[in-house]
């Protein structure tokens, strides 16, 4: 089978999508989440359950505890307080665990153990999952239901003091509130101070039900010394007696109140032996969780061992205890030792409302939840729990009673413990497997398209791809086999859902075919380049025309970014880079261009300048101009010898030699133009769009439509009719220039200035280096990419989802359209990339001289494309248990997916701008 | 070419490796906690000063471009101004290229143009010293098959290297070691500095690994 090299390159970065959205599916799990949105009205908690008649007990329960302190000490672990650190600096505490009344728990966090999911965690009862990041993409604000929301819902005034990221995450919840920065992480005394100062006068003033204190100096000593430094004994006795004050104030209060209140100390995540946490050892996810309240009843002599729980458990423990509903996204459980004390009927109202909620969840969120051993312990535990307060209501007071109240609390909790396993498997874990999947087709793709590299490069642009006959080799059904039997292997035996084996088996049957016809085209390309080796090896006597500084510089600049992704300082900084690199280029560009003025090469093909008549017209009007310049494309290119002859222009040699420097000059204002936080002064908010200009909007829209209209249009014509590629350059020319508009559109104000400079950028380089120095195509290719990425952060992009420009999908509409607003914030934030490809295409086509430029220009791209988004998969998949994995990896993973996702439509342009000449030949 | 050249030159670039470490070490001994990180300027200075001390001595004594024309003293007087002309000229150049690189244009000018300074100290001076005020001879050594002795052909290796080094030496500003070498601009003078010295120590072994291929035109 033939193809030609941009439709080969089309299909594999097509068939690399599918593999990186398998592997970003498998990255990112679903997170459980209730359908019903958080903006609920009241809504009438779960009566009790009573056989035959409703129970007369539909209120919620009232709360069990007055007033509700919670101490969260950073990076706490567990061996701090039950370990022998405990016993020798938190004397009081370790009294409290051992004799005093309190239940103590090692409650487990899920990776990654990082502040802000980990308070997530506590407070919603969730396990947070990347996409929540998405979902509220510029707000910090937590939007799930959770323990804080229901208690400002219920009238509880609440006060915090620590670490800003509560403020972050609830706004305007707490009546009082101090936060602390975690920035300066080399004061550990101060940032512990700031929230201590408060104490005396909250706990003298008891105006408040929740008091919340979450202390950061113990986290920040971890990362200074480690877990084994002196320092954390005199942190741990400071938090010691504060506890020791707490809890005395709260006891004096209780005696003039006469009900309980309870303290809460617990830890957000734990600390590694070097002092780090973010991944998942076990000391980085134990934590203690200790509940002190004089509700509970300790016999002396009663040793306990801390039992391991869930830190998603303290959610609906705190929701029962301050009397509001549990949130809906909590797939704790409800720790039992707290309500023990209880009366049975409570006891079993509050098992009864854990449960109902769990399994409202489990419905909504597993479609085969009937199944569930959970939920028919429940089902029948609910049944009971009716008969029984049937029995009680009929003042029936007899051992008969207790025994089977006792027979359903045991059944709710069973029920409860398997609801809430099989939720929190739901989310818990990377499925592997699916990661696994993807990794494979996009190195798979990789390794085809690197194989082929040289073939296209140094040969002709057509392509014999060995498909049919890998098909019907014996190989590929073998490996076909193997393939599907591991799937069936791994989909039987793994106990985490996994989104591959939640696929059809029709889908998952294909993507083993891909896998499969893949390896088999490797493989026979691999042959085939065996064979051609030894073929080439006569003709290798004579090394080509060799690497130019330039080659040099766009091989090693694309391999030191795609290294540096390695590093997360460097996904933060990725702008540096390309700004860097587009220096760098432009430098070695002017060095050539001095050298081919300066010294005539001899070892080269010679660089005659041919700088047009036009050429020497001022530039900036020649940008102006340029449609009009473009649009009237030169007549058929005279041969290499007669160029010297035709050079008159050469009298402004400066205009050449001076154009590099014009590009970076251009590219220090751009970056400044970043740097000085325009964009952040300046924002105009989505109302400015909704109110001012739709008619406006529209009006250009139509007129960009009518211009894409026409260039397509051209396009067909000249691939019908087939004149000369004279149609398809107007056509493309056309296509780029509306695009142009639509962009001017979109950006933002003081972003014109980036549109202007890089069409500015583009005449230049095009007019003074690559026509009058004759680059390859492969160059240009490159050199297009590397613009393009750069004026993808010049125009205000990172790689944080903080910095996309969400004002660009409501330009032109007065409401949400999901599909128009989605493909113009693409579009607005992909601005850079696609108008440098677009010109690179139009650049090319008006360069009809040589032959395949378009199609080996399509394989470049995709090349080059591909290169980064394979090696970062690999890295991130390395790097899963890195601290910065969900604040700067996965961010630039789903960048790289997108960016990925506009290299194949724009490969497929390509290709389809690229059929009329195969056809004509 | 004979290996008593290559020789002379091996020992004329220990004397600049040996003047780089001198301005390392000779300062502490009259001032107060000298540091290369610490008090980085008073280094750049030194360093500076010293590099171009022994190179304009190699340049006295060695000769290793045996003018033959003679020349008059006012020659040589314009020929020295030609040459400090340069020097400055290459400075500002370099500076302008920092500034287009992303430094800051306005804060740390100092810290800038004396990174500007010892880069040009590093190459601009040695090129002043063996090919003169005399840009096309510059041209003609940076071009490809251009150099017609080891000595600019050692010239050349030393340049690109201390270029290479200042180059690699900005990669690890963005990282978030906090370590005090991060600072613009010492990382980009350290890499400066270790491109220029193992410029000078590479080009003689190199030279003398490929002695047999080596064939220069002139010679």
């Amino acid at each position: 089978m033939r193809l030609g090299s941009g439709a080969f390159a089309a299909s594999c970065v097509a068939i690399e999508v599918i593999g990186v959205a398998i592997f970003i599916r498998g990255f990112f799990p679903a997170p459980v989440r209730s359908s019903a949105g958080p903006e609920h009205g009241v809504e009438t908690p779960a009566p009790e359950p009573m056989a035959g008649a409703s129970s007369n007990w539909t209120k919620l329960p009232s709360p069990l505890f007055n007033k509700v302190v919670i101490v969260l000490i950073d990076a706490l672990r567990d061996d701090f307080v039950f370990g022998s650190k405990g016993v020798k600096y938190m004397p009081y505490t370790t009294y409290l665990v051992e004799k005093g009344a309190s239940h103590s728990f090692v409650a487990e966090a899920k990776p990654p153990t990082v502040t802000m999911p980990r308070i997530k965690a506590l407070m919603t009862g969730s396990v947070p999952g990347f996409v929540d990041v998405i979902r509220n993409l510029n707000s910090p604000v937590l939007l799930e239901d959770n323990v804080i929301r229901q208690g400002k819902a219920a009238g509880k005034r609440m006060i915090f003091y620590g670490d800003e990221t509560w403020l972050k995450l609830f706004p305007k919840h707490f009546v009082e509130y101090d936060g602390t920065t975690s920035f300066f992480v080399s004061d550990y005394i101060e940032v512990d101070n700031n929230v201590t100062r408060h104490l005396d006068k909250v706990l003298q003033r008891g105006d408040w039900d929740v008091l919340i204190l979450h202390y950061l100096g113990l986290d920040h000593i971890g990362h200074i010394s480690g877990p084994n430094s002196p320092l954390i004994g005199h942190k741990l006795s400071e938090m010691d007696s504060i506890l020791m004050k707490i809890h005395t104030s709260l006891l004096s209060k209780e005696r003039e109140t006469l009900s309980p209140s309870l303290l809460v100390v617990c830890g957000d995540h734990g600390m590694s032996e070097t002092g780090s946490h973010g991944a998942s050892s076990t000391e980085e996810v134990s934590t203690p969780l200790i509940l002190i309240s004089s509700a509970f009843e300790r016999k002396p002599g009663d040793v306990r061992h801390p039992k391991h729980v869930q830190q998603t458990d303290l959610a609906a423990t705190l929701a029962i205890g301050l009397g509001v509903p549990i949130p809906k996204d909590s797939v704790g459980s409800l720790l039992f030792p707290v309500i023990e004390g209880r009366p049975m009927r409570e006891q079993l109202r509050f098992l009864h409302l854990n449960t109902l909620q769990l399994s409202k969840l489990l419905q909504e969120n597993i479609p085969s939840y009937e199944k569930d051993p959970g939920f028919e312990q429940f089902k029948m535990a609910e049944r009971l729990h009716g008969n029984w307060v049937k029995l009680h209501l009929e003042e029936n007071h007899s051992d008969i009673l207790l025994g089977l109240g006792t027979k359903v609390l045991r059944q709710y909790l069973g029920a409860l413990k398997t609801l809430s396993l099989s939720l929190s498997t739901q989310v818990a874990h990377y499925d592997i497997y699916s990661m696994a999947v993807g990794t494979v087709v996009v190195l798979e793709v990789l390794i085809l398209f690197l194989l082929s590299t040289p073939h296209v490069l140094c040969r002709k642009a057509e392509l014999d791809v060995p498909l049919l006959s890998p098909v019907f080799s014996l190989l590929f059904y073998m490996i076909f086999l193997v393939l599907s039997a591991i799937h069936v292997l791994v989909c039987t035996s793994s106990e985490s859902s996994c989104y591959l084996c939640s696929l059809p088996w029709l889908a998952a049957g294909g993507v083993m075919v891909l896998v499969s016809v893949l390896l088999c085209a490797i493989l026979s390309a691999l042959i085939r380049m065996v064979i051609d080796g030894t073929l080439l090896k006569k003709r290798a006597a004579h090394p080509g025309s060799g690497w130019s500084e330039v080659d040099l510089l766009l091989l090693l600049g694309t391999v030191g970014h795609v290294l540096s992704l390695g590093a997360s300082s460097f996904v933060e900084e990725e702008h540096q880079t390309w700004y860097f690199l587009v220096n760098t280029l432009c430098l070695a560009l002017s060095q050539e261009t001095c050298r081919s003025y300066f010294v005539g090469d001899d070892c080269e093909p010679q660089h005659y300048f041919q700088v047009e008549e036009q050429g020497c017209s001022d530039i900036l009007a020649s940008t102006l101009l340029d449609s009009t310049s473009y649009n009237t494309p030169e007549p058929v290119r005279t041969g290499k010898g007669a160029s010297l002859s035709e050079a008159q222009g050469s009298c402004k040699w400066w205009t050449v030699l001076a154009s590099p420097w014009l590009v970076l000059i251009c590219c220090r204002l751009l970056r400044s133009l970043n740097q000085t936080g325009v964009q952040g002064a300046h924002r105009p908010d989505l109302s400015h769009w909704l109110t001012r200009g739709i008619i406006e909007a529209r009006f250009v829209y139509v007129f960009v439509l009518g211009i894409l209209f026409t260039g397509t249009k051209d396009l067909l014509k000249a691939q019908v009719i087939a004149t000369d590629y004279k149609t398809r350059t107007i056509g493309l020319w056309e296509i780029h220039s509306g695009l142009v508009l639509l962009a001017a559109l979109l950006l933002r104000p003081h972003n014109l200035p980036v549109l202007a400079f890089s069409l500015l950028i583009q005449t230049v380089m095009t007019k003074f280096i690559w026509k009058p120095l004759r680059h390859d195509a492969a160059e240009i290719t490159v050199m297009h990419y590397w613009f393009g990425q750069a004026f993808f952060y010049f125009q205000g992009n990172s790689n944080n989802i903080a910095t996309i420009d969400i004002s660009a999908g409501f330009v032109g509409l007065d409401t949400y359209l999901e599909v128009p607003a989605t493909f113009l914030t693409v579009f607005g934030t992909y601005v850079g990339p696609v108008l440098w490809a677009s010109h690179l295409m139009h650049f090319l086509s008006s360069e009809a001289s040589n032959g395949p430029a378009l199609s080996r220009a399509c394989f470049c791209y995709a090349l080059i494309g591909s290169v980064p988004v394979a090696t970062y998969i690999v890295l991130v998949t390395s790097l899963r248990y890195h601290l910065f994995i969900w604040s700067v990896f996965s961010p630039k993973l789903l960048y790289e997916g997108m960016h990925l996702l506009i290299t194949a439509a724009l490969c497929a342009v390509f290709t389809a701008t690229d059929q009329t000449r195969h056809t004509r030949a | 070419m004979k290996d008593t050249d290559i020789k002379r030159l091996l020992y004329s670039n220990l004397l600049c490796i040996f003047s780089v470490f001198l301005s390392i070490f000779i300062p502490s001994l009259f001032l107060d906690n000298f540091s290369i990180l610490e008090t980085h300027l008073t280094w750049l200075c030194t360093c500076s000063a010293s590099v171009t001390g022994v190179n304009l001595l190699l340049h006295l004594v060695v000769k290793p471009n045996v003018s033959s024309r003679r020349s008059s003293l006012s020659h040589k007087v314009t020929r020295v101004l030609k040459c400090c002309i340069y020097f400055l000229l290459s400075c500002f150049f370099l500076h302008i290229i920092f500034v287009l690189y992303g430094a800051p244009l306005i804060e740390l000018v100092l810290e800038t143009f004396l990174f500007a300074v010892i880069l040009s100290t590093f190459t601009t001076i040695p090129c002043l010293c063996l090919l003169g005020p005399n840009l096309k001879a510059w041209l003609r050594v940076f071009s490809r098959n251009g150099v017609t002795s080891i000595w600019e052909n050692s010239l050349q290796i030393t340049t690109i290297s201390s270029f290479i080094g200042a180059w690699l030496g900005a990669f690890p500003i963005p990282l978030d070691w906090e370590r005090p070498w991060q600072v613009w601009p010492i990382s980009c003078t350290l890499g400066a500095t270790f491109g220029y010295v193992a410029g000078l120590v590479s080009s003689p072994l190199w030279i003398y690994w490929n002695r047999k291929q080596l064939t220069y035109k002139s010679n």
